[in-house]
C-alpha cells in the first residue's frame, strides 16, 4: 500500500467478467483522467472495436488518434492494437526487419505468432501498451499523462499480464528475454493499477474475488474495484423489510387493503375487490418482493467486495444504455468519487513540488534504463 | 406493436432422438453455462442419456451438479429423476489434461515424454490461444466417439469473441499445414527427408532471423517441440476436421444464448450469421434475463405521476401535523391546513377528488396509513422503473428480430439471484420449454 502512495498511477488496466461493462468503464475512466488538460491514451487489445462503438466513431485503425475532448482542454486518444501489425511494428522497431518481417508474414510465422501462440500475441500487446506508457517527447516528458487499457476479462487477466514472466523464463536470454523483463517491471511498478469491474451479482463478484487473489499472488498491483450498473434502491428500509418478508403475509389483511386504497387515491381506479387499483396490488407487491430479494443479495455482495480492503467506486446503471452523453456522465461520477490512483498522485505532487525540476524520475524511468542496459549487453554479446 | 419471432420449442428438440449434440454459444456473462445445465437436467428427466460438458462453471453451480473437482471425466449428477429412463452426467473441461491425453494417446511413450517435458509445450498447452476452444472440440469428439450418451450438451468457452469457438480448430489446422511449421522443423531434421529441400539460402536467413528474435535457446525448444509433435499433427488435423463436420451434421443443434442487451444481442447476431455461413444448424436463440411485469397495463408515466402525487400528499400531511404539533393553536393550525390545500391543487390529478374520503379514513385508521401511502408510492416507482426496463429490452430485441425474423426465440425471466441447485435448473428448464415467443 505504501508503494501506491509513493507515486502516481500512469497505467490503468481495466478488467472484469464478461458482461460487466469493462469497456464502458475504461472509456469513462479515460475521460475522467483527461480532465484538467491531461492527455490520456485509451487502448483496446481484443480487436472488437468496442471503443469506436462507444464513442460513436468509425472503426479505429492501428494508429493513435484523438477521439474525445474532456473538460479543461484535456484529450483522450485511442488505439486499437492489431496484433499482427504490432508484430511487424515490433520487428521493425527492434530488429529493422522491414523485408524479413514481410517474408515471415508470407510464411505464416506472423499468423502463428499472433493467433495460434497467444503467449506471443499477449507479449506484443502488453509490450505496445508499456511502450506508450514510457514514450517521451523531445523534452523528455511523457507523451501521455496516463494510459488506460481495456484489458482481457478477469478470467484471463493474470495470465495476460504475466505472460512476459513466462516468456522471460522460456527465452532465457536475448532480446525477447530483455524486452519481456522490461515490460514486467512496468506492470509490477507502483505506476500500474489493475482495476476490476464487477456488478452486484454473485458470479461477477466471485470472479472479482478470485481475480484479486490471483493478481496479488502474482505480485501485480491491484487498484480499485469498480461496481458498475448499480441500480437504485427504490424502497425505504422499513418497506424493504416488509417486502422481503413472505409475499402472501404482506399481501393479506389491512395492509393490502390500505395499499389498494392509496393507489385508488392516486387516481389509479377503484380500490374495491376486482377494481382497477385493487388488481394492481398483487403484481406490484410481487415486484417489490423481487426488488427486496435483489437488494438483500446486493448487500451481501457489497459486503464481500468491502472485505477485499480495496478502494471501491460505484457507477449507476444508465437506464437507456450507454451513449456518448452517458459516458461523460459516468466520467463525471468517477471524478466526483475521486478517480482511482489520482488522489494519491495529487498528494504526492504537493509534497515534492520544490524538488520537481524536470521529467518524472520514477520506477518506469528505471525500467527504461534497465532496458537500455539490457540492450547494451546484447550488443556486446 | 412489438415484432414477433417463431417460438423456439425446446422439448421437441430435446425429445428427438436424432438430436445428438446441442451447442450453447454466445458472449460472456449471458448465462450460457446455466442454460446448458438446465437443458441437461430437463433432457435427462425426459428420458435422454445426457452429458453436459462445461468449460468454466461458477463454483456453486458446479457444486450443485456434483462437480467438485476438475477431473476431466464425466460424473453422474445425483438427484436427477430417472423415472423416464434417462440420466445425466457432467464434466468440467481441464484443458491441459485433455491436451496431455491427446499427446499420450497419439505418440509412443518416448516421444510423449519428450513433448510433455518440453518447456515450450508446458506453457503452450495451458495458454495456447484457442486451446480451450480446440480442446472443447477435441473432448466433444471423444465423448461422441465413446457413444455412452445419446445427447451431448456443450457449453462454449468464454472467448474473446464467441466466434473464436468456430475459428480455433480451423486456425490450428491451417497453421499445422503451413510452411512455417516446416521451416521450424527443417534445422531439427538436417539430413532428414522433407526438411532439407526447404533449407535454401532464404530459409537459413530466416532461421537466422528467428534465432536473433527469439534467442537461440527458445528457437531450439520450439524446434524440438515441433519435431516431437510432427507425428501427431496429422491426427490433430484429421480430428479437427471430423469435429467440424460433426458440428454441421443434422444431429447437431446450435443454441445462441443472449441477454436483452445491446452488446449481447449484437454478438448473437454475428453468431447467427456466421453459423449460416458455415452451414451449421441453428435451432434458435435463448434470451435470458428478460424482465416482465404482472401489471403491464400500468405505464411507467402513469405510475410515476401517481407516485409523485402520493408523495406530495404524504409530505404535505407531515408538514400539516408538524404545524399542528408545534403551535398547538387551533387557529394557526387551520391556517396551515388551508395553505396545504392550495399546494395540493397544484399537484393536481386524482388525489384531489379523493381528498374528502381520505380525511375520513385518517381518523378511523391507525397511524399506519401514511405508511401505506409511502409504500404504495414506492411500489409505483418500482413499477415505473420495471416498465422502463421492459421497454428498453423490447427495443433491443426488436432490433435483432427485424434483422433476423426467421430465428426462433424463447425468453427466460430474469431472476433476482443466481441459480445454484437442481431445483433452480429445473425451473429454468420448465421456462425454456413453456417459453413465450419473443414478443409477449
Amino acid at each position: 500500500m505504501s508503494a501506491h502512495q509513493s507515486s502516481a498511477v500512469r497505467l490503468h488496466i481495466v478488467t472484469g467478467k464478461g458482461g460487466t461493462g469493462k469497456t464502458t468503464v475504461a472509456a469513462s475512466l479515460a475521460l475522467a483522467l483527461a480532465a484538467e488538460g491531461r492527455r490520456v491514451l485509451l487502448v483496446e487489445v481484443e480487436e472488437r472495436q468496442g471503443i469506436a462503438q462507444l464513442f460513436e466513431t468509425e472503426a479505429l485503425p492501428y494508429e493513435e488518434r484523438r477521439i474525445a475532448s474532456a473538460s479543461g482542454g484535456g484529450e483522450v486518444h485511442a488505439l486499437a492494437i492489431d496484433a499482427e501489425l504490432a508484430m511487424l511494428d515490433y520487428l521493425d522497431m527492434f530488429y529493422k526487419l522491414g523485408r524479413a518481417g514481410r517474408a515471415l508474414k508470407k510464411l505464416g510465422a506472423i499468423d502463428f505468432a499472433t493467433t495460434v501462440a497467444p503467449g506471443i500475441r499477449d507479449v506484443l500487446l502488453t509490450g505496445k501498451v508499456c511502450e506508450a506508457v514510457r514514450r517521451k517527447d523531445k523534452a523528455g516528458w511523457p507523451v501521455y499523462d496516463a494510459v488506460v487499457l481495456d484489458a482481457p476479462p478477469t478470467g484471463r487477466i493474470t495470465r495476460f499480464l504475466n505472460v512476459n514472466d513466462e516468456v522471460a523464463g522460456l527465452a532465457r536470454m536475448g532480446p525477447i528475454h530483455n524486452q519481456a523483463q522490461a515490460v514486467m517491471r512496468v506492470l509490477k511498478s507502483p505506476q500500474t493499477a489493475i482495476h476490476l469491474v464487477t456488478l452486484l451479482e454473485e458470479m461477477p463478484v466471485q470472479e472479482t474475488m478470485d481475480g484479486v487473489a490471483e493478481l496479488r499472488a502474482a505480485g501485480l498491483p491491484v487498484g480499485a474495484v469498480i461496481v458498475n450498473m448499480v441500480r437504485p434502491v427504490l424502497l425505504g428500509d422499513a418497506d424493504l423489510a416488509k417486502a422481503a418478508a413472505d409475499r402472501s403475509a404482506v399481501a393479506v389483511g389491512k395492509r393490502r387493503t390500505a395499499v389498494a386504497k392509496a393507489l385508488s387515491q392516486a387516481g389509479l381506479g377503484g380500490a374495491r375487490r376486482g377494481g382497477v387499483a385493487e388488481r394492481l396490488v398483487d403484481p406490484l407487491l410481487a415486484q417489490a418482493h423481487e426488488h427486496a430479494q435483489r437488494v438483500v443479495l446486493e448487500r451481501e455482495q457489497r459486503a464481500e467486495i468491502a472485505a477485499l480492503g480495496l478502494p471501491v467506486r460505484e457507477l449507476d446503471l444508465l437506464g437507456d444504455g450507454v451513449d456518448l452523453g452517458g459516458l461523460y456522465r459516468l466520467a463525471d461520477s468517477l471524478r466526483k468519487q475521486a478517480v482511482p490512483g489520482v488522489m494519491e498522485a495529487a498528494a504526492r505532487a504537493k509534497g515534492r513540488t520544490a524538488a520537481a525540476g524536470g521529467p518524472e524520475d520514477d520506477d518506469i524511468e528505471d525500467a527504461d534504463d534497465a532496458d537500455d542496459e539490457d540492450e547494451d549487453e546484447d550488443e556486446d554479446a | 406493436m412489438s415484432l414477433q419471432s417463431p417460438v423456439l420449442e425446446i422439448d421437441p428438440l430435446l425429445d428427438d432422438r436424432k438430436t445428438r449434440i446441442v451447442v450453447c454459444c454466445g458472449s460472456g456473462g449471458v448465462g450460457k453455462t446455466t442454460t446448458a445445465a438446465a437443458l441437461g437436467v430437463r433432457a435427462a428427466e425426459r428420458g435422454r442419456t445426457a452429458v453436459v460438458l462445461t468449460i468454466d462453471p461458477a463454483r456453486r453451480l458446479a457444486q450443485s451438479m456434483g462437480l467438485t473437482e476438475l477431473d476431466n471425466t464425466p460424473r453422474e449428477v445425483a438427484g436427477i429423476d430417472r423415472s423416464a429412463g434417462g440420466s445425466l452426467h457432467a464434466m468440467m473441461l481441464d484443458m491441459k489434461r485433455t491436451f496431455d491425453e491427446v499427446v499420450v494417446q497419439h505418440s509412443d511413450p518416448e516421444r510423449a515424454r519428450a513433448i510433455l517435458e518440453n518447456p515450450f509445450y508446458q506453457s503452450l498447452s495451458a495458454g495456447f490461444a484457442g486451446t480451450q476452444e480446440y480442446m472443447a472440440m477435441e473432448k466433444l469428439g471423444q465423448l461422441r466417439a465413446q457413444d455412452a450418451w445419446d445427447l451431448i450438451i456443450v457449453d462454449t468457452p468464454p472467448s474473446r469473441s464467441a466466434l473464436d469457438f468456430l475459428d480455433a480448430p480451423k486456425r490450428l489446422g491451417s497453421f499445422l499445414d503451413g510452411r512455417f511449421i516446416k521451416l521450424l522443423m527443417a534445422p531439427a531434421k538436417v539430413g532428414g527427408r522433407a526438411g532439407v529441400k526447404f533449407l535454401n539460402i532464404g530459409m537459413s536467413m530466416m532461421t537466422g532471423t528467428l534465432s536473433k528474435v527469439m534467442g537461440a535457446g527458445l528457437l531450439r525448444d520450439v524446434q524440438t517441440f515441433v519435431a516431437a509433435m510432427d507425428t501427431m499433427f496429422g491426427g490433430f488435423r484429421t480430428r479437427a476436421d471430423a469435429t467440424y463436420r460433426l458440428l454441421q451434421a443434422p444431429g447437431t443443434a446450435f443454441l445462441v444464448v443472449a441477454a436483452p442487451e445491446r452488446d449481447a444481442l449484437r454478438e448473437a447476431a454475428y453468431f447467427v450469421e456466421r453459423l449460416a455461413d458455415e452451414d451449421m444448424p441453428l435451432a434458435g436463440l435463448v434470451l435470458n434475463r428478460v424482465h416482465g411485469s404482472g401489471a403491464a397495463q400500468l405505464t411507467a408515466e402513469r405510475a410515476l405521476a401517481a407516485a409523485e402525487a402520493l408523495e406530495d400528499y404524504v409530505a404535505e400531511r407531515a408538514a400539516e401535523s408538524e404545524a399542528e404539533g408545534t403551535d398547538g393553536s387551533t387557529v394557526d393550525g387551520a391556517g396551515a391546513h388551508s395553505g396545504a390545500e392550495g399546494e395540493e391543487n397544484l399537484a393536481g390529478g386524482g388525489i384531489v377528488d379523493q381528498r374528502a374520503g381520505h380525511d375520513d379514513s385518517r381518523q378511523d385508521l391507525p397511524a399506519g396509513t401514511d405508511d401505506s401511502e409511502r409504500l404504495a408510492a414506492g411500489l409505483l416507482r418500482l413499477h415505473a422503473e420495471r416498465m422502463q426496463v421492459v421497454a428498453r429490452e423490447r427495443r433491443t430485441r426488436d432490433r435483432f428480430v427485424s434483422v433476423h425474423p426467421e430465428v426462433p426465440m424463447v425468453d427466460v425471466t430474469a431472476l433476482p439471484g443466481d441459480v445454484h441447485d437442481l431445483e433452480g435448473l429445473r425451473a429454468i428448464g420448465q421456462e425454456l420449454a413453456e417459453g413465450q415467443p419473443a414478443a409477449a
